[in-house]
């Protein structure tokens, strides 16, 4: 059995700008409307009014997810076909030829993450790319991280040097999937749960 | 060239969208749409791969925009189409040797060149001007008529009639670049051909680099990488994490140099930017034009608690104090007077007077004040939005008031007031000769110069090299350019002023794109992009690390595009000067030649087809960071500034002058202090009873400027929506997610809205740079901010306000 992949964001410097998400598409062959990889932004704070002048503790952070290529794979549980399956080596695949496109594990996945490709009528998502991996190359998000907080490795060895963190504020409480990911927090990060009062944007606006 | 079938396939193809293609909503929403089928070269290139043709080729290209970084590609090519982007993968990646990594919008540059709205064959006008309405013509036809209209309009008028626009669209290569204008082959053709009306000053940083030489002599500052040997860094309007993201920018030395020295981070800002959210310490709201109010407020604080560097103020400044000013200069005009209420207004510039105009705090500006003396060495920088203002040349040098106080410019971690720098390596350029016509204008004024030039004067208008214009405008170059609606400052006004071909009576578009400005065109000529010619770029900066980047050629010319190196030697021809235009070479030539008067003076740069091979090229600044006016500093006897008076001037004489003698519209000032300035539709203009919120345009990470305004990887990251504080919904009854129309005397825009905490009550944000597109009510629903700012020039460098706007919102 191989040893499981995860990616770890360092949220504490994450600028937001989608690199990644657009490095994902260029290599992966994806238009606009599926992303395999999509960035949150998060903000919270307040403003009040306070001896004539507006006060405001407002602050804001990004979340970069892609497939969480999790434990307890609830894609995997949900898929009629059994198109979806997790590798030894904790790969969440799917099958292109058992796939119907019936969307359930859309529907079921805490995070989002599987994409419908409506002009196949099949699932698509994140493999940690594959074909680079097998060329002793990175994911093509890891290399485009303009401010290097996106890293790929061995999720035992990410968890040696970063830390366990796989929940934060938008993204829901790790005992329901265990995602394989680590996350180095940013400092106004939330904890999973604690997301009351925040206004959390995953946009796929504007693309028409 | 493409074969036959492929071209036959994608103009027929063409030839069945052109119809939408040329409506106005086609421009924007027609792109993804089309995307899917709009270009065969996908099918083919994806039946290619499956047949298992050989690998990719991969090509060192670059992301020639007007960001300010310069990113290498490397694209990959397969069956003659890129079909995969990457970037700058050399070395280790350790700070200090980094990677130049592509942001974004380098990353999509795929889908800017195969964009279904590529211009495919040289067109003319056959409607009104504005229209949009074109009939292919042939290259011969359109040459020929260029250098006729070129002929004519040189005989009527004379060459002070034609003029060559500001535009970025193409911008850091050696031969084939849009800017500067005057370094163009266009600008070498014309002056081949007796010349033309130059212009000074940009779209970017007009106020700012016309204001702060009076007070250094320059605008240099310290490179970005030098904050790892600053304590404090305070940031006025600065946000590299949005405008500058490259990842081997600003951006990210930024981060790595503030985690080095630890140092805290303020930021001043109307808007809590991605700056903000990774780099800030702390945020500190600030209404839009009242920098220099929060400065002054600062500076009544630490004079008032003798929080200020005396020594360095006596010994390296000029005009602090009334013992200090120069000779001839009537009492109470120094900066000490001025801040402490003693000058002609009679006004101490208390922290509670401040509060009452910036909206910061009386009690937070004092604790400001102190920690920004105190903490030493700070690193304060502006970033360009506070200048682009009615008031901006005055909120530039206020805002250099700050390490001038402080003693902070000169010294290492320390910085000028104004933006940080980095170094360059010193290639050789693409000579452009001499242009024997020697009036200019100031970039912003060219509609003026359409409108009424003989009427525009140096002491009014900023005309210079002349008196006064002798004639208008009448022939207008804009290659790769978006300044003739987009970009320009009231978009409608522009329209309506071009509209009228009796005016400007010939306008020739070079682009790749069918952009608003191209709907203007007379004549309109396909461009090929950086990626589809051989090129250098030379000028890419990463703090104290410089780099070149050969660009080469990865794909042939799309459709019947060409090369403007190619179009300016067919009109050279026509013109009988050819000769004099090419001096007997190719592209390719000039490329040899450059690289050889490069090695003449830098003997380590590469040879030409070592260059070639290698792509990128890196050169460490070999003085380690640059520290703006170091040698200064250090004896000012022997290394005077380059003011009048070899000091740092508080107060310009030079301005106290021309603040005498230049005709002013009313209310409009120069002073020889800095000084907080009201201006129209600022923060306390009256007419804010009507159009209560004042509206800034901040730069956005979906475009450069108006480039990859087309692209819908982007538009789907990054859509283009108003900001609106939650306070400033709520009144409104305005709900996130949903459209709002906003308007003023100029104009209305409807597009959908962002409530965010993440900007100031009573500011919005209407990120610039989307693509102007009225409907038939003539409603802006393309999102563009030039639909609502005002042509009307800042006093000092005749500069663009596109910051200084009041507007109304309302749901749509």
């Amino acid at each position: 059995m191989g040893k499981q992949r995860a990616f770890h964001v360092d949220l504490s410097g994450c600028i937001g700008c989608k690199a990644c998400q657009i490095a994902c598409q260029d290599k992966n062959k994806l238009e606009a409307g599926s992303t395999w990889r999509r960035v949150a932004e998060v903000v919270g704070g307040h403003w009040v009014p306070l001896g004539g002048q507006w006060h405001t503790d407002t602050f804001a952070y990004y979340v970069s997810m892609a497939c969480m290529h999790c434990e307890k794979p609830i894609c995997c549980e949900v898929c009629p076909t059994h198109a979806r399956a997790k590798r030894p080596d904790g790969v969440v695949l799917i099958d292109q030829v058992k796939c119907v496109g019936c969307r359930y594990c859309e529907w079921a996945c805490p995070y989002g993450a599987p994409q419908y490709d409506a002009s196949a009528g099949k699932m698509t998502g994140c493999n940690f790319c594959e074909d680079l991996l097998a060329q002793g190359k990175n994911p093509a998000c890891v290399d485009s991280c303009v401010m290097r907080v996106l890293k790929f490795g061995e999720l035992e060895e990410l968890r040696a040097k970063y830390g366990t963190v796989n929940a934060i504020a938008p993204l829901p409480e790790a005992k329901l999937t265990n995602p394989s990911v680590v996350f180095t927090p940013h400092r106004h990060a939330r904890l999973s749960g604690e997301d009351a009062g925040l206004d959390v944007t995953v946009d796929k606006r504007g693309a028409k | 060239m493409y074969p036959e079938d492929t071209i036959a396939k994608i103009l027929k193809v063409t030839a069945l969208n052109r119809r939408s293609f040329l409506k106005w909503s086609a421009a924007l929403g027609g792109t993804a749409a089309l995307a899917g089928g709009g270009f065969r070269l996908l099918q083919t290139a994806r039946s290619a791969e499956a047949a298992g043709t050989p690998e990719d080729r991969v090509v060192w290209q670059a992301c020639m925009v007007n960001c300010g970084s310069r990113c290498p590609l490397r694209v990959h090519v397969r069956a003659g189409e890129i079909v995969r982007v990457e970037t700058d993968n050399t070395g280790t990646d350790e700070y200090g040797n980094h990677q130049v990594r592509a942001c974004v919008r380098g990353r999509s540059v795929r889908k800017r060149v195969y964009n279904v709205d590529r211009l495919k064959y040289p067109m003319k006008r056959i409607g009104k001007r504005g229209e949009a309405k074109f009939q292919r013509i042939s290259w011969d036809q359109a040459f020929d008529t260029i250098a006729g209209e070129l002929k004519r309009i040189k005989a009527a008028y004379g060459n002070e009639a034609i003029y060559i626009h500001y535009a970025t669209g193409t911008l850091g290569a050696t031969v084939a670049k849009s800017w500067p204008p005057r370094a163009t082959p266009i600008a070498r053709l014309m002056n081949c051909y007796g010349g033309y009306l130059g212009h000074y000053g940009d779209y970017s940083t007009a106020q700012i680099s016309a204001a702060l030489p009076y007070t250094f002599g320059s605008t240099a500052g310290n490179s970005i990488d030098d904050i790892e040997n600053s304590r404090l860094v305070v940031f006025f309007g600065n946000n590299p994490c949005e405008t500058r993201m490259s990842g081997g920018g600003v951006t990210y030395l930024f981060r790595e140099a503030k985690k080095r020295s630890g140092a805290k981070v303020i930021l001043v800002d109307p808007r809590f930017t991605d700056t903000g959210v990774a780099c800030a310490d702390e945020w500190v709201p600030i209404r839009p034009g009242t920098d220099a109010a929060l400065v002054n407020g600062l500076a009544y604080v630490m004079i008032s608690e003798n929080l200020i560097d005396q020594h360095f103020l006596d010994r390296y400044c000029v005009g602090y104090d009334e013992s200090h000013m120069p000779p001839g200069i009537p009492p109470n005009n120094s900066f000490k007077s001025y801040i402490l209420g003693i000058s002609a207004d009679q006004t101490p510039k208390t922290p509670r007077w401040a509060e009452e105009i910036t909206g910061v705090p009386a009690d937070t500006i004092v604790r400001l004040a102190r920690e920004i003396a105190m903490t030493k060495p700070a690193y304060i920088a502006q970033g360009w939005g506070p200048q682009r203002q009615a008031n901006g040349e005055q909120t530039a040098r206020s805002i250099a008031m700050l390490p001038i106080l402080t003693g902070n410019v000169g010294i290492s971690g320390g910085n000028t007031g104004g933006r940080e720098s980095g170094y360059g390596i010193r290639v050789a350029a693409f000579p452009t000769l001499d242009n024997p016509v020697k009036a200019s204008i100031s970039f912003f004024t060219w509609s003026d110069a359409i409108r009424r030039g003989p009427e525009m004067t140096a002491t009014r208008d900023g005309v210079r090299g002349v008196e006064r214009l002798s004639v208008p405008i009448k022939f207008l170059w804009n290659y790769a350019g978006n300044a003739l609606i987009n970009q320009h400052a009231d978009a409608s006004g522009s329209a309506k002023l071009l509209a009228n071909d009796k005016l400007c009576e010939m306008i020739v578009v070079i682009d790749n794109h069918l952009t608003p400005s191209a709907r203007f065109a007379d004549l309109l000529l396909p461009d090929t992009t950086n990626f589809e010619q051989n090129d250098i770029a030379p000028q890419g900066s990463s703090g104290n690390m410089g780099y070149a980047i050969f660009a080469e050629k990865a794909i042939e010319p799309m459709f019947e595009c060409r090369t403007i190196y190619d179009m300016c030697t067919e009109i050279a021809k026509r013109l009988g000067v050819e000769r004099e235009f090419t001096e007997g070479r190719t592209q390719d030539e000039w490329l040899r030649h450059v690289v050889e008067a490069t090695r003449q003076n830098l003997p380590n740069f590469p040879a030409f087809d070592d260059f070639k091979t290698m792509g990128i090229f890196k050169m460490k600044n070999p003085d380690g960071h640059v520290v703006a006016h170091k040698g200064f500093r250090d004896n000012p006897t022997t290394n005077k500034l380059t003011t009048p008076s070899g000091k740092i001037e508080i107060f310009s004489e030079q301005l106290y002058q021309l603040g005498k003698t230049w005709e002013l519209p009313k209310g409009d000032v120069i002073t020889g202090l800095p000084q907080y300035t009201p201006t129209w539709e600022g923060v306390s203009d009256a007419l804010r009873g009507k159009f209560p919120l004042q509206m800034i345009t901040h730069h956005y990470k979906q475009r450069t400027h108006s480039t990859y305004g087309d692209v819908a990887w982007l538009r789907e990251a990054h859509p283009q929506e108003l900001w609106v504080n939650p306070v400033d919904a709520k009144v409104r009854g305005i709900k996130p997610g949903g459209r709002v129309r906003v308007y003023n005397e100029r104009g209305q825009v409807e597009l959908p809205v962002k409530v965010t905490s993440r900007i100031t009550p009573g500011v919005v944000s209407l990120p610039q740079g989307a693509w102007y597109t009225p409907d038939s009510r003539g409603v802006d629903q393309g999102g563009c901010a030039n639909t609502l700012t005002v042509y009307r020039p800042s006093p000092l460098a005749k500069g663009n306000p596109q910051h200084t706007n009041l507007v109304q919102v309302e749901k749509a």
